[in-house]
């Protein structure tokens, strides 16, 4: 019953994401907006690794969203015209960056492993504000566009057409999700839940839980870096708010605001905190106001999120 | 050269001192109730601006003295209606709702007293510079340091000589067995809240006078403050204070030597910190886990 569900579930919100840019014009949205869901689901998902299916919370991924973001507009800007090229480098980066500070934190737990993520973004956040003459400093970095795909036989238009731009990021969407669901569902994966429900049981079954938590949390950074390169890529263009501590705030809320301990509920998350924000932003000045009060009700009222609404309705 | 460094060298203890306020209201709260309030750097504005506004009709001196308590109370309410709700849940949900907390405090702030920064005003024997060689060293700047200090006795006075002292040192090492002997733990957390947001008001009114108001002054002071936290060892107070010093002359003396790495270098400092001791400077064994 369970499975047939979930396969279900799957089924339809890949078809929903297949077709999302031909109904999302009808609905009152734009393409651009669709590929935001896309893109933030994608790094509300792979933060989700880490902190539904690990336990462990970090509240710093925006660093390497962020770093992602850089890597490829810099790459484009300053090196190679090649999107792919530029894609890998970002993502390089951010890993890199992820596998270092990983590698400090991992003894850690609880709310001081939130700390230290969160003041370990800020480094880079100020790098990013400081070095004017290379990453352009508050104004973001500018004078760069995604460059269109060649690939051999035929040339694909992710610049100028805003749909094939949207199915582009879903192909990198599809790959990233599916090398997450064969993780979760590998014996690794499955050490990750062992570790996550009782992690001193875990350790005397003889695991290695660092290294476990290390890898876990550099694979939740890979995939949030590959998110914050395809933002940088929808953008045209990053600032240093991408990496800012509220970006990893926003993650957060996806995650909780979706459903932890449900593989889609972050996606989930993520068009709904994407679309609000939309729309509160273009209706009110104060949109900070909104979201704060959205945290604080979402804490109070739905802490197990939409997929915890969902369950428990089908259970009871 | 001396004097350049001097002159950093003082600025940076004042920063570090401004940190340290904060770190210890910050470590206060985490140590007993597990939170990490986001929202401090919130309270740190409104406890400034609670003071701008009182200045016409009290004075600086009446500004001074009850800025801070009103921010307190106002705590004190928001730990009773929000916070209180979260104990012994997950800590991520203690986390994401003061991060709420500060996006509506920042924007209520904006709201009611506008976007501009606004210059605080500050009694003129106490701007003036003291010599004129050391020319940066204003009265306002010693009687802000001698003010922290005092601040900071004041804490461990209460901390190490009040019932109430004793209980939240008590609390912190074992919740549990301070509640089996009798001690309202309800109300011994909502009391050290209001000391922490206390903490945070006194911060923000000395800051603004050195600083000038803005409604993101508390933002850019948070940060720091979690770095002392760790830096100094999580779970001692004196750590704190000592992180938070340390992180602000350190910060100081960069500024004379490499200027666009002032903010960069304290992160540095946690690096190296929890590379070779995880536990912080002054940290108790076991804490982290």
């Amino acid at each position: 019953m369970n499975g047939i569900n979930r396969t279900t579930t799957s089924a339809l919100i890949w078809l929903v994401l297949l077709t999302m840019p031909y109904w999302m014009g009808a609905v009152g949205g734009y393409t651009e907006l669709a590929s935001r869901v896309l893109v933030l689901g994608l790094a509300a998902m792979a933060l989700n690794f880490l902190l539904g299916f690990t336990g462990v919370l970090s509240f710093g991924h925006a660093a390497y969203f962020g770093l992602g973001a850089y890597g490829v507009g810099m790459v484009l800007k300053y090196l190679v015209p090649s999107t792919p090229l530029a894609i890998v480098a970002g993502v390089a980066v951010g890993t890199l960056a992820a596998m270092i500070i990983g590698a400090l934190i991992v003894k850690l737990r609880g709310v001081y492993f939130a700390m230290v993520t969160i003041a370990f973004g800020q480094v880079f956040f100020f790098i990013a504000f400081r070095w004017n003459s290379v990453t352009g400093g508050d104004d973001g970095l500018t004078g760069w566009k995604r460059q269109p795909l060649d690939l051999g036989f035929t040339t694909i238009d992710i610049l100028g057409n805003d749909k094939a731009f949207y199915y582009f990021v879903l192909v990198l969407f599809a790959l990233a999700v599916a090398c997450m669901a064969l993780l979760l569902r590998s014996p690794f994966g499955r050490t990750l839940l062992a570790i996550r429900e009782n992690e001193r049981r875990a350790r005397f079954l003889g695991i290695p839980v660092e290294q476990h938590i290390w890898l876990s949390f550099v694979i939740s950074c890979m995939f949030v870096a590959l998110a914050g390169t395809l933002y940088a890529l929808l953008n045209n263009f990053t600032d240093p708010r991408a990496l800012r501590w509220d970006q990893s705030g926003n993650f957060v809320i996806m995650a909780v605001l979706g459903g932890m301990r449900s593989f889609w509920g972050p996606l989930v998350g993520a068009a709904i905190f994407v679309v609000l924000q939309d729309y509160v932003s273009s209706q009110t000045a104060n949109w900070m106001s909104f979201i704060g009060m959205f945290f604080i009700l979402v804490v109070l009222f739905f802490p197990r999120g939409v997929a915890g609404i969902l369950r428990r309705r089908t259970t009871s | 050269m001396t004097q350049l460094l001097l002159f950093n060298l003082f600025n940076g203890l004042i920063v570090g001192a401004f940190y340290a306020l904060m770190a210890l209201g910050l470590s206060l709260i985490l140590n007993l109730s597990g939170v990490i309030n986001f929202a401090h750097g919130g309270f740190l504005a409104l406890g400034a601006y609670i003071a701008y506004t009182l200045i016409p009709y009290v004075g600086f001196w009446g500004g001074l003295l009850l800025a801070p308590f009103l921010t307190a109370g106002l705590g004190l309410v928001v730990e009773r209606l929000l916070i209180r709700r979260l104990y012994g849940r997950d800590p991520l949900y203690s986390l994401l709702l003061t991060f709420g907390l500060a996006y509506v405090l920042e924007d209520v702030t904006r709201v009611i007293w506008g976007a501009q920064s606004v210059p605080y005003p500050i009694p003129a024997w106490l701007a003036s510079p003291l010599s004129h060689d050391l020319f940066f060293l204003t009265g306002y700047r010693l009687f802000m340091v001698a003010l922290v200090a005092i601040a900071v006795g004041g804490l461990f006075f209460i901390l190490n000589r009040t019932r109430l002292g004793m209980r939240i040192r008590a609390g912190t090492l074992d919740l549990e067995t301070v509640s089996v002997l009798g001690v309202n733990v309800r109300i011994l957390r909502n009391l050290n809240f209001g000391l922490g947001i206390y903490l945070a008001g006194l911060a923000g009114v000395l800051a603004a006078g050195m600083l000038g108001l803005q409604p993101t002054i508390g933002t850019s002071l948070i940060m720091p403050s979690f770095v002392a936290i760790i830096v100094g060892g999580l779970g001692s107070l004196p750590g704190t204070l000592l992180g938070g010093l340390l992180i602000g002359v350190a910060s100081g003396i960069t500024t004379v030597f490499f200027p666009s790495a002032t903010e960069a270098v304290i992160y540095v400092m946690m690096g190296v910190v929890l590379l070779v001791r995880p536990r912080g400077l002054l940290g108790e064994e076991g804490r982290i886990q």
